[in-house]
């Protein structure tokens, strides 16, 4: 039937198919399928840098338009991965210049990326138009100006959390005058102040910028004034916000701001003074997104912003919103479907502000829509997660940051287990959940049994055994990406769930009890998967095998194991050629016992059996229980060998 | 004043005697015996971890010197009972790294402790803040120091069977000692879960409140180190060390690979002297100088401000080429005031009154370690000259008891210009 179907009005069907997943199932159906959609495929998404190899791709996906790619474990965000590990961006990016000069998009996160990977990108595509770079780090403002100067058709710039060098604020003034196409410009991760004029100039030019999210050094002062040249601005991130108290500055931004009617998100509000907040109460019942996870605002002020933005979806928060704050929040706010509440101190041993879990457990009662939360506190009890969790039922992402390690339930001390359990319980749809406090291996067991659609799962200073470990590799279907650190997880759950590991992107484990020989048996075991040892202490066999790596990173590849770029820190798990060649044999051995067991039934069956030979039978009989025992402990395939190999060869 | 002197009268003597022992470069030792001749005298040292030293950068080698903690100061106190001297300095290094760079070693003997003994653990975290902080530290001060004693001793013991046994008994100490370390409990790298940008962004916007405080935050702040010729960057956590030396031998481990070539002209060090000759060549010779851009972006020498402030305000750390770095700081009219001194008395002597060092910020200062002889020359601005006046009583005390030369050279321009 399939062949009926002229490849156009496939193409054009499978063009409806949003979601890379869909796609990689439309693939899956039938030859002519796959090469339909391969040469159909303008966009791919890769999770991680080295599952795949550039060539891979570039064969399979001809005509590829954008490409989103992730870098480092997620860990990485928290200094887990020591710098110099890799992901580097370059070699995909110049293996990508040869073979689509028409890509328009690239996103990466958490990648490094060098000047010249920017260069290089700025000339290598004809029509390029987005570049989105999520806490990606190595480049400086020169290769942003390489970027501006290079890229005419250039829609997004979007340097989100990356670390970037500054060396000077000038490279704004080398978008050339003819650049007008801009509709996104985030820089708000640069430090050093930027060239103002350069930057007033480009806003003026550009009538369809839609996101302009400014940097810490743009003074207040300025502020009115771009805004003003941009009053079609949908999300707007301030500059520092703060200036000497004057009612002309006050009434120009506040003119500014009223003139925004699309107004939709607004962040920044660097060293932000309350006193001119007012400013934007104008725009505020068109707020949808507020970003005020890095301003120092006090709770009363928080609260009378908030009460204006009465339609606002997602609020990231400082801390010092208190729980009075959250309560007016829930009570103003009920569309509100994602809310992040940071620490502002979380280094100091005392609370600076009165937060809870009460807090928490106010907005979950008052936000019937609310599904995402990331709540920094530092104290919780079972009661109040249970309360939440019957709350919300709705939740897809829960994490949970109390700011001690191990910190029991402060009403009763007991771990949280129950609390987390009633979590994964009543909250079907979960999808992320990050886990913090006093654990037992009981709360794995909960998620094991109910977190059917749990992806992602963190986990710290948690757990007893390994038993923990076991039930959630285990229990979790649909898990993608578990990364534990500080966890007494060890050997025996990770090979009892190799398989489970070849169906994940990555786990990452740090300062658990994995030890080296595990890492290499699971190597060897699943040659899917790379098994990263990363030790900073030297190389890992220098070391008893029984010894605890710092840090294993198992993902599954379908590029060589061995990747090129790896320090000195980094060990991939090479196959042992003799162990690989005994492997093989050894499955051959497996197989071919069960073919002649089928055999021996068969031909005992019809009696054809020459009973003269029985000795022989019964030393072969012998010897297939060796192989299944073989089969079975697999594990233990060293000891395993030894015998078969005396057995059989000698 | 007073405790000033206190510390200077304390500091002399053993200054003195490591002056007959006829080391190099061993003030460590000086102050480790003083610290635990007069454990009561905390003060003095949380003094010295402010107080403005000559000789920085890396006026000390690092490998001896390590009082970055008591603890380490109490484990060197030992040194003298020790038959293989350089396997321990290497421990103290080592456990200098673990708490540096706060890898997994250092968690995984944490998370031991505590399900070892939770409480113990807990009273010791608290410990590290009321050290910092004042007096209701000091009793428990106390006891740390006697809890790690023991471990000193076993590693005497054991100094005396086979490297390899001593390798693992180095081992289970490093551990224990980690583990026992308040800092590591306080510093578990990555937790709580909060992006290395927000942290960064958090120390900034914070930082108003900590200077009105007047305490530092414990949070991390990373900045970049670069330096001529190298072909990376590093990033260091200023908030992981607590003095200029220590920054300055880990920043000489950083980079120690793209020196190790250049101190070959010096004259040919030994093997065992080339550690201690590309330290100065990378820090304070004359080939390279340690510089910083401050908040304002100037370039400084690093050095010239206490070491809060320099927390406070460095943004970036630079390694300059000696040459390069001339004319940096902003200190053209100066009193230059020139010691000449041995080089092992030259860094523990300066105790300078907090009004003095105030006065030095933003002023320059510049040591310079040329030849055999240390020579240290002090920029300073009329004010703060004139607060040196006022305290030169103390001050001249000091160089006495210290046996140092002291010449005046004065620039008499700035008398000109007050005019």
């Amino acid at each position: 039937m399939a062949y009926s179907f002229p490849e156009e009005v496939l193409e054009h069907v499978f063009s409806f198919l949003s979601s890379a997943r869909d796609r990689n199932t439309v693939s899956l159906v039938c030859k002519s399928w796959y090469e339909i959609e391969r040469w159909c495929r303008h966009r791919i998404f890769v999770g991680n840098c080295y599952a795949v190899s550039p060539e891979i791709v570039i064969r399979r996906f001809p005509e590829l338009r954008a490409v989103e790619m992730k870098g480092k474990p997620h860990f990485a965000d928290f200094n887990l991965v020591p710098e110099g590990w890799g992901a580097y961006a370059y070699p995909w990016i110049a293996a990508m210049a040869e073979a689509y000069p028409f890509l328009e998009e690239i996103k990466l996160k958490r990648m490094v990326v060098t000047d010249e990977t920017l260069e290089l990108i700025s000339k290598s595509y004809k029509n390029f138009k987005v570049l989105v770079l999520t806490s990606c780090e190595g480049f400086t403002t020169d290769g942003l100006a390489s970027i501006a100067a290079n890229c005419r058709h250039l829609r997004e710039l979007d340097l989100r959390e990356s670390e970037v060098e500054d060396l000077s604020g000038n490279w704004l003034s080398d978008f050339p005058d003819s650049c007008t196409s801009l509709v996104s410009l985030n820089m708000s991760c640069l430090g050093s102040e930027v060239s103002f004029s350069a930057l007033e100039r480009l806003v003026a030019r550009s009538p369809d910028l839609r996101t302009l999210r400014l940097n810490r050094a743009v003074p207040l002062e300025k502020l009115a004034n771009l805004v003003r040249h941009a009053p079609q601005l949908v999300e707007l991130g301030t500059g520092a916000y703060s200036a000497e108290i004057r009612s002309d500055t006050f009434s120009s931004l506040a003119d500014a701001f009223s003139a925004c009617k699309q107004l939709k998100a607004l962040s920044g509000f660097w060293d932000v003074v309350p006193s001119y907040l007012p400013a934007v109460y104008s725009v505020c019942s068109g707020i949808t997104s507020l970003n005020l996870s890095y301003a120092a605002i006090p709770s009363s002020d928080l609260v009378k912003l908030i009460s204006q933005c009465q339609n606002l979806q997602r609020l990231w928060v400082l801390d010092y919103i208190e729980d009075s704050g959250l309560e007016a929040l829930a009570a103003s706010c009920k569309d509100l479907q994602e809310l992040r509440v940071f620490p502002s101190d979380p280094f100091g041993a005392e609370p600076n502000v009165s937060l809870t879990e009460q807090g928490l457990v106010s907005v979950s009662e008052g936000c019937p829509k609310l599904e995402s939360v990331l709540y920094f506190c530092r104290q919780m009890s079972n009661a109040a997660l249970i309360a939440i969790a019957k709350n919300r039922p709705n939740f897809i992402r829960f994490r949970l940051c109390i700011i001690e390690p191990q910190a029991a339930d402060y009403l009763t001390l007991e771990p949280l287990d129950t609390g987390f359990g009633a979590i994964v319980e009543n909250c079907k749809e979960l999808r992320r959940l990050s886990m913090s406090g006093l654990l037992t291996d009981r709360v794995f067991k909960y998620i094991g049994t109910h977190a059917k659609k749990l992806e992602m799962l963190s986990i710290a200073f948690a757990g007893e055994s390994d038993f923990g470990l076991h039930h959630v590799l285990s229990g979790c279907d649909s898990l993608r990406k578990l990364e534990i650190r500080d966890c007494p997880f060890g050997d025996k759950a990770l090979l009892a769930n190799a398989e489970k590991l070849e169906t994940m992107r990555s786990l990452w484990m740090s300062s658990c009890s994995v030890s080296f020989g595990a890492c290499k048996l699971l190597a060897q075991k699943m040659p899917r998967l790379n098994v990263e040892v990363i030790d900073e202490r030297g190389p890992p066999d220098s070391r008893p095998e029984s010894c605890s790596v710092e840090r294993v990173y198992v993902y599954r590849t379908v590029a060589s194991r061995q990747r090129l770029d790896m320090p000195d820190f980094v060990w991939t798990l090479e196959e042992d050629s003799s162990m690989r060649y005994a492997l093989y044999v050894l499955e051959a051995l497996v197989l071919f016992q069960r073919w002649f067991a089928c055999l021996l039934q068969f031909r005992w069956k019809l009696g054809t059996l020459p009973l003269k030979q029985e000795e022989n039978w019964l030393e072969l009989l012998k010897m297939s229980t060796i192989f299944t025992l073989a089969e079975l402990s697999f594990t233990n395939k060293d000891a395993i060998f030894n015998v078969i190999f005396i057995r059989l060869w000698e | 004043m007073a405790s000033a002197s206190d510390c200077i009268s304390q500091t002399g003597p053993g200054l003195k005697e490591r002056n007959y022992f006829g080391f190099s470069d061993c003030s460590s030792v000086d102050r480790s015996t003083v610290s635990s001749a007069h454990l009561e005298s905390k003060n003095n040292m949380n003094m010295k971890a402010t107080e403005l030293r000559l000789g920085l950068p890396g006026s000390q080698s690092p490998e001896r010197d390590s009082d970055f903690s008591l603890l380490n100061s109490v484990k060197l106190d030992e040194k003298p009972l020790f038959p293989l001297a350089p396997s321990k300095d290497r421990i103290c290094t080592l456990s200098q790294k673990t708490v540096a760079s706060g890898n997994k070693r250092g968690f995984d003997d944490t998370v031991d402790g505590f399900s070892e003994s939770k409480t113990t653990n807990f009273s010791e975290g608290n410990w590290m803040f009321n050290a910092t902080g004042s007096d209701p530290g000091q009793a428990k001060l106390a006891g740390n120091v006697i809890s790690i004693r023991p471990s000193g001793t076993q590693l005497a013991i054991k100094s005396e069977v086979p490297a390899k046994t001593l390798q693992e008994s180095t081992n289970k100490i490093i551990g224990t000692n980690t583990a026992n370390a308040p800092a590591a409990k306080a510093q578990v790298v990555g937790w709580p879960p909060i992006r290395s940008f927000r942290k960064n962004s958090l120390v900034t916007t914070s930082k108003t409140n900590d200077e009105v405080d007047g305490k530092p935050g414990p949070g991390a702040l990373f900045v970049k180190v670069s330096m001529d010729g190298a072909p990376y960057l590093r990033k260091v956590d200023l908030r992981m060390y607590s003095a200029y030396k220590e920054l300055s031998s880990a920043l000489e481990k950083m980079f120690s690979c793209f020196t190790i070539g250049q101190c070959g002209p010096q004259g040919a060090p030994t093997r065992k002297m080339l550690s201690e000759s590309k330290l100065r060549d990378l820090l304070h010779g004359s080939e390279y100088v340690l510089t910083y851009e401050d908040k304002d972006g100037d370039w400084m020498l690093v050095g010239d401000v206490p070491w809060e402030m320099f927390i406070a305000s460095c943004k970036k750390l630079k390694i300059m080429k000696g040459s390069d770095a001339i004319g940096l700081g902003s200190s053209s009219y100066q009193v230059l005031l020139h010691f000449k001194a041995k080089k092992s008395l030259m860094y523990p002597c300066f105790v300078w009154d907090l009004a003095v060092y105030q006065c030095f910020y933003k002023e320059s200062f510049r040591p310079d370690y040329g030849s055999d002889v240390p020579e240290c020359f002090v920029l300073m601005s009329d004010i703060s000259f004139i607060c040196l006046l006022a305290f030169s009583c103390v001050f001249l005390e000091c160089l006495l008891r210290l046996r140092l030369y002291l010449l005046f050279i004065l620039n008499l321009d700035f008398l000109v210009e007050a005019q």
